[in-house]
């Protein structure tokens, strides 16, 4: 394989569009809404009407607007590239709507079915980079994504560029660790690079678990060669030569895509040895997860890629020095991998000139809750939760917006007062919630609180792996005490009680399970403090 | 690796080459309270009660797993880590059912020993009065699971230094509980070399020799580090 061939390749696809182009959502959120119906019935009307040479059906990704599935866009591509202008996007499409649907698009007319407004803030204030092929590219054909530029970056690195200047111009880039915490990938990768080990391994954390987050599974569903293309980059900066992509057994449509990316870019030559004629090769393989949310943890994730039971383990020594079977292992995130093609494709400088000053670039969120629209956006760091609640989300459909929550179970309540900040690594923190990996749950007056922690504490109960004690038994004590407070049998001894737990579980816990659990308590507390006292029983006073 | 100097609680102390802290202060006297860790053992670092201040780190760390480094700066006993060890024993004690007036090895357990040195008097969270069984199907050993705490010392003896690996843990959270064996009776277990090594390195009452009633249970712990000392130095005088 080398450039001209994928060239090659680009052009025959490019070739071969036809004129009208109707897209049909394949990911998870559209098919359990009745998606691959509607994708077949397009399939056999068009070949029943025999509108085949003017118009093509195309499985593809997410589109987004995920409350509003299925989804089918139809466009006019007879100038080559799909435009957004000419598109009309369909909305809760069903299989018997196919022929109304293939009718129109042949004829160059609008159907008369429910459509979404494609100039609505949700899709304009969006500003895509990871999620650029979503709903583009049909995930399920190499051909495609290498259409939309796909490999380009792999090949400019491995044939024009040194280890140590990719490092560079990802450290340039100031992305950092999109998994949650935040950590500079540019240092990450330069640790592992600078690291002494007979073999180096690259790690795809893909065990997304954070109740309501979605965003990793919609991009490894709708676009998986990009975070491919993306490991392999990091495995030539770094030295690597085989990698592992540890996915959550609940994603199975993800698996899927993903094995049949893999199958493919090997084919192509695009995996496996001497790739683009240059010196270094990449094997990927997959390890599914059984289940267990503290898998997401990078310790924890290796011992169960080594196949041993998924506990997290004292870090120092870091997987950059000790990872997988000791040698120096890479961790990071879907999201991290997928920004990493279009960094040096474009450079460093552009993507450093979206988002803040210590927060670049832009992040996916998966927007659920009490909002008029659920689904998947990408926007640039440094917007307020207003614009994404008010105007992306377009605000609560029955009330007031109370709180916004952020980062799952590590993370915590932010009250709508404080709706103007804007959404980067720190302004998140300095409010006790964290970035996070991209959940985002707006709540409104019918939201308690108390409640609110309490189905956190029960998740993080739930999911402790049972090894340390403060989160084996403290977060069950938690779990007690907020139960005990919702059912107004608690007085305020018992939540002296609660936040004198807080602090132990927060400060001893062995991993970030246990250290983050009690934040949405913490949070809630800070900011929703009298709801815990409202449902105090009141103190006797004795005559 | 070379001998470090180092600081604990205000005073200068030297480690030896490789040491951790924990083994730095008990080698200085320094006793700093531990349950998880076992001499002649791997660390796990699970239990927290060895939890230390080291300057300049925002964490807490472990001291059974972190390296006694030159120049560091450690407090064992301030107000803050002696608060956390005792709500630490108390999650511990509201766990399962600790009983100690009826339990194998009362006078002779270590969470009741730590209990006492970190004046831990009552517990003020509820006790959880988890249902456990209790299993004594093995000829001369038993495991009753209202009395663990889930240390792994009995795991890691038993893969470490008898090479069986009997016991595993399953289940998670408040859930996990030791196993034997795929989850059989320990009496059908068939890696079981009935060594004992378990029962002596076990903390508590958890695992007995069978016919030990109310504090006759004596946990020979030292002979986990003679074992582990014998055969990795060729020290063989206990």
């Amino acid at each position: 394989m080398d450039k001209s061939e994928l060239q090659a390749i680009a052009g025959k696809e490019r070739g071969a569009r036809k004129p009208v182009c109707v897209s049909c959502c394949t990911a998870a959120g559209c098919l359990s809404a009745g998606g691959g119906d509607v994708m077949d019935s397009l399939r056999e009307e068009l070949s029943a009407s025999g509108a085949s040479q003017k118009v093509e059906v195309r499985a593809v990704g997410c589109m987004k607007l995920c409350s509003r599935g299925p989804l089918v866009r139809v466009e006019d591509t007879s100038d080559g590239r799909p435009v957004a202008d000419g598109a009309r996007l369909y909305e809760k499409i069903k299989p018997s709507q196919a022929p109304v649907l293939i009718r129109a698009a042949g004829e160059g007319e609008a159907a008369e079915l429910p459509m979404v407004d494609l100039s609505h803030p949700f899709f304009t204030r969006q500003r895509p980079i990871v999620l650029e092929n979503c709903g583009v590219v049909e995930p399920e054909r190499i051909e495609s994504y290498i259409e939309a530029d796909g490999y380009l970056a792999l090949h400019k690195v491995l044939r024009d560029m040194t280890p140590e200047e990719v490092v560079k111009t990802i450290t340039q880039s100031g992305l950092r660790g999109r998994g949650g915490a935040g950590f500079p990938t540019g240092i990450k990768w330069s640790l592992v690079a600078k690291a002494i080990s007979e073999k180096k391994y690259i790690v795809c954390n893909a065990d997304e678990g954070d109740p309501g987050a979605f965003m990793d599974r919609s991009v490894l569903e709708s676009d998986p060669h990009r975070v491919l293309e993306g490991m392999a980059i990091a495995a030539y900066a770094v030295g690597a030569s085989e990698g592992y992509i540890y996915i959550r057994g609940e994603y199975p449509l993800a698996i899927n895509r993903l094995q049949t990316a893999i199958r493919t870019a090997r084919r192509l030559g695009l995996l496996g040895s001497r790739i683009f004629e240059a010196p270094f090769d990449f094997n990927v393989d997959l390890r599914i997860g059984a289940g267990a949310f503290v898998c997401g943890e990078e310790t924890a994730l290796m011992a169960s890629i080594e196949g041993r039971r998924g506990n997290p383990s004292p870090r120092p020594p870091y997987p950059a020095e000790h990872g997988l079977w000791g040698h120096s292992t890479l961790i990071n995130n879907v999201e991290t991998f997928a920004n990493i093609a279009p960094i040096l494709r474009r450079g460093a400088e552009w993507f450093a000139s979206v988002g803040t000053e210590k927060s670049k670039g832009t992040k996916v969120f998966a927007l659920a809750g009490k909002i008029a629209n659920t689904g998947l956006i990408e926007v640039p760091m440094g917007i307020t939760l207003r614009e994404i609640v008010e105007e992306i989300g377009g605000g609560d459909p029955d009330g007031q917006v109370k709180a916004v929550q952020t980062g799952g179970p590590s993370g915590g309540c932010i009250p709508a007062r404080h709706l103007d900040t804007p959404v980067d690594y720190e302004s998140l923190a300095e409010l006790g919630s964290i970035m996070g990996s991209g959940g985002m749950i707006v709540m409104d007056d019918s939201n308690n609180m108390v409640d609110v922690a309490r189905f956190f504490m029960q998740f993080c109960m739930d999911e402790s792996c049972g090894k340390c004690l403060p989160c084996r038994a403290g977060t069950v004590q938690m779990h007690g005490l907020l139960e005990k407070i919702r059912d107004r049998r608690a007085t305020a001894d018992d939540l002296a009680l609660l936040e004198e737990l807080c602090d132990v579980v927060k400060y001893t816990s062995l991993c970030g399970l246990g250290q983050t659990a009690p934040n949405p308590v913490l949070s809630t507390l800070r900011f929703f403090r009298h709801e815990y006292e409202e449902l105090l029983q009141k103190e006797v006073t004795l005559a | 690796m070379k001998v470090t100097t180092l600081t604990i609680n205000g005073e200068l102390v030297s480690a030896s080459p490789g040491a951790t802290v924990l083994e730095a202060a008990r080698e200085n006297g320094i006793r700093i309270p531990t349950l998880c860790a076992l001499e002649g053992l791997s660390t796990v670092g699970a239990c927290r009660l060895c939890l230390v201040e080291v300057k300049g780190s925002p964490r807490l760390q472990p001291a059974c797993v972190t390296a006694a480094d030159e120049g560091m700066e450690v407090s064992t006993d301030t107000d803050r880590l002696r608060r956390y060890r005792s709500m630490i024993l108390e999650l511990l004690f509201a766990e399962r059912n600790h009983v100690c007036p009826v339990c194998v090895a009362n006078g002779h357990c270590e969470l009741q020993d730590r209990a006492r040195q970190a004046g831990m008097d009552h517990v003020r969270l509820p006790y959880q009065h988890p249902d456990l069984p209790v299993d004594i199907t093995h000829a001369r050993f038993g495991v009753d699971h209202n009395r663990c705490i889930l240390c792994t010392r009995c795991i890691r003896v038993c893969d470490e230094l008898e090479g069986a690996h009997t016991w595993d843990l399953a289940g998670r959270g408040t859930n996990a509980r030791v196993i034997t064996d795929l989850n059989q009776p320990w009496g059908d277990a068939v890696s079981c070399t009935s060594c004992g090594k378990c029962a002596e390195a076990c903390p508590t009452g958890a695992i007995f020799k069978q016919g030990s009633t109310v504090g006759e249970m004596e946990h020979r712990s030292d002979r986990i580090r003679f074992i582990s000392a014998a055969r990795a130095r060729k020290e063989w005088s206990p």
